[in-house]
């Protein structure tokens, strides 16, 4: 009695913060989306499917996000993999602390300032100017679906680089000398040995950064300039702007349901890797 | 039992083609020298095992063999070819790793097929299974292919990776401490069948160990290192009776130390004298001469222990005694000559009667047991 009374006392700081600060606000989110807009904006009890019938107005948002987010993840992936791979296998390890601090570095940094930086990189004075003097060209880079791409995976590349190394790092280098001794080359050893053991760093590199991309709203603002926008743009415009929060509600709930299935799929993918029972990692 | 064998048996093996040669093969790492020009064959078929602390090199000659190390220079052979060079994955010999390291993400059966899978042509898959299939019933694990390897006990996690080695049909199976994880029953059970394997399947074993007992009771022939050398290599009859120095007579069963000065020296016999004086007769094996430090070495079992003094005998007072079954060793003190480990056999011991200690007792041994080998 007396010790579960005080795993109650130790879990109720977070149960209580769990659900004042998450639970709570997801129920009114819900609840608004199926009000409608006040005259003057806000939010009028009622209860109207009108919201989620409007979404289509917003499809664009949607389709870039739901584009651009798997793709950036993706990009992400293919540049943070072969990095993780030096930092764990090739690096000297006199060299890997130093090498893996440069990677967390750009973090040091807001994400606004750094985005500026590309704003500059990607506008006509910059990149374009280049291409143009080498004879390319005249090539539009800012404010297009590209300079978006660009921004994300630079944005969140240490984020994919950091698990997928952990992976790499703890993998057993004894199984890929077993695997030569079996008689496997070096490129066949990584397929069946190092790649299906570094999944599960992988799978959460992928997950963080998509499930941050799906509310990004940053560097779409800035590097998309208004033409390439994100379903977190869509909300900003539609509670600050237009304040038509029970629009904006409905939104956002859908954004959420998108999530959720997402990370159910992870989950189950999870499962069914699940034979590396230690390596299993939600992290 | 096994002396019956073992002498026709060594004849046999005597003429064996080679499957593997070093030849002058070293290893640097920096300043430190692992392997110093080795050179030796291994017969077909043998059970040959480097035995020696941690450090003397002998991991490192397992690695040259199985291709994970490049030698610094010289060459290894392997079946008559030049395989130095070779990458390990070309290499036909396969190794059963000290940790087993077995693929987490496979099956017991996908393990095992790993080697064979990696053919190219892509090998028939029901050859596959079949060969699987009979090396689970090898190393009597049939029916476990479908299990995760973290299903399985470390003992069975043994037997897999000797099952993955072994169904590639190795030139040489290399075993880098293989039951160094295993506690001692099982370490036993796996050694004799090991043994029966090895004489089964008749591939060439090569193994690394630091625990002598099971260097000694599996092997045809070891090879005993030191600082990246072979001190001895020789039988396990013929490294117990014959050692050629204190290291090896020390790292091949136990022994008991006199220090002393070769003062006397014949063909074979010679004798030493300790720093107060005393004098003994034994043996002599390795390259000594005359007034060089020696050391004599005595088999705890060649002592005998009396209640009643005898003509030659020492007055020693028992500090111990264990007893271990088949065989009671005592520890005894004697004034000038240190602490003895003295190995008494049951029968002995229920003629002779037992000792307490504290007891004062007389220890004497045949001269012709004591053997006067260089310091180290």
């Amino acid at each position: 009695m007396q010790r579960r009374l005080s795993t109650w006392l130790l879990l109720a700081p977070a149960g209580l913060w769990f659900a004042v600060m998450l639970v709570l606000p997801l129920c009114f989110v819900v609840v608004f989306s199926f009000g409608e807009r006040a005259a003057a904006g806000g939010y009028v009890p009622a209860f109207t499917f009108a919201q989620y019938a409007n979404l289509p107005a917003r499809a664009a948002a949607f389709k870039n996000t739901l584009m651009l987010a798997p793709l950036g993840t993706i990009l992400s992936l293919l540049i943070a993999y072969p990095l993780a791979y030096f930092l764990a296998m090739q690096a000297d390890p006199k060299w890997r602390t130093l090498l893996l601090i440069l990677v967390i570095v750009p973090f040091w940094t807001s994400i606004l300032i750094r985005s500026y930086a590309w704003i500059f990189i990607l506008g006509g004075q910059g990149l374009p100017a280049v291409i143009d003097w080498l004879g390319f060209g005249q090539v539009r880079l800012i404010n297009t679906p590209f300079a978006v791409l660009t921004g994300i995976v630079y944005g969140y590349l240490p984020l994919m680089v950091l698990p997928v190394y952990v992976s790499l790092e703890r993998l057993d280098k004894r199984l890929l000398e077993a695997s030569a001794d079996l008689g496997a080359p070096p490129l066949r050893s990584f397929l069946q040995v190092t790649l299906p053991l570094s999944l599960p760093g992988v799978a959460t590199g992928c997950m963080l950064v998509f499930i941050l991309l799906m509310g990004e709203f940053l560097i779409p603002a800035m590097l998309g300039g208004g033409k390439v926008f994100f379903i977190g743009n869509a909300l900003v415009d539609l509670f600050l702007q237009s304040r038509n929060w029970a629009f904006g509600a409905a939104v956002a709930v859908t954004l959420v349901v998108i999530m959720l299935v997402t990370v159910s799929l992870y989950m189950w993918l999870m499962r069914r890797m699940g034979g590396v029972r230690d390596d299993v990692a939600l992290m | 039992m096994q002396s019956q064998f073992d002498s026709g048996a060594k004849d046999q093996k005597a003429n064996r083609p080679l499957v593997a040669e070093f030849r002058a093969a070293t290893k640097r790492y920096g300043t430190v020298l692992a392997a110093d020009a080795l050179s030796f064959g291994i017969g077909k078929g043998e059970f040959l095992s480097f035995l020696g602390p941690s450090g003397c090199g002998k991991t490192t000659a397992l690695r040259m063999l199985a291709g994970f190390e490049t030698p610094t220079s010289g060459e290894v052979y392997l079946d008559g070819e030049r395989v130095t060079d070779v990458p390990a994955y070309r290499r036909p010999v396969n190794m059963v790793f000290q940790h087993y390291a077995l693929f987490p993400h496979m099956t017991v059966a996908q393990n095992i097929s790993y080697g064979l899978m990696q053919h190219r042509p892509r090998p028939d898959r029901a050859d596959v299974a079949r060969k699987v299939d009979r090396a689970l019933d090898m190393v009597r694990l049939s029916g476990f292919g479908p299990r995760r390897i973290w299903e399985m006990s470390g003992g069975q996690q043994q037997r897999v990776a000797l099952a993955r080695a072994i169904v590639n049909e190795p030139k040489v199976l290399l075993l880098d401490e293989p039951l160094a994880a295993l506690d001692r029953k099982l370490r036993r059970e796996m050694q004799i069948e090991l043994q029966t394997l090895q004489r089964q399947l008749g591939i060439t074993f090569v193994l690394v160990t630091h625990d002598q007992e099971e260097a000694l009771s599996m092997s045809d022939r070891i090879c005993i290192m030191r600082g990246g050398r072979i001190v001895q290599s020789g039988s396990p009859n013929a490294l117990y009776d014959q050692p050629i120095s204190r290291y090896v007579a020390d790292f091949v069963g136990k022994s008991n130390f006199i220090d002393g000065r070769l003062t006397a020296l014949s063909a074979t016999e010679g004798q030493i004298e300790t720093p107060v004086g005393q004098r003994f007769a034994g043996r002599v094996s390795g390259a000594l001469p005359l007034g060089s430090k020696a050391v004599l070495s005595i088999r705890p079992e060649q002592i005998d222990l009396a209640k009643s003094a005898r003509t030659g005998a020492e007055a020693v007072t028992v500090i111990n005694r264990i007893f271990l079954g088949e065989h009671t060793e005592y520890l005894v003190r004697h004034a000038s000559l240190g602490d003895l480990l003295v190995l008494v056999a049951r029968q002995a011991e229920a003629s002779a009667g037992s000792f307490a200690p504290g007891d004062a007792g007389f220890i004497s041994w045949a001269p012709e047991t004591g053997l006067i080998l260089p310091q180290d």
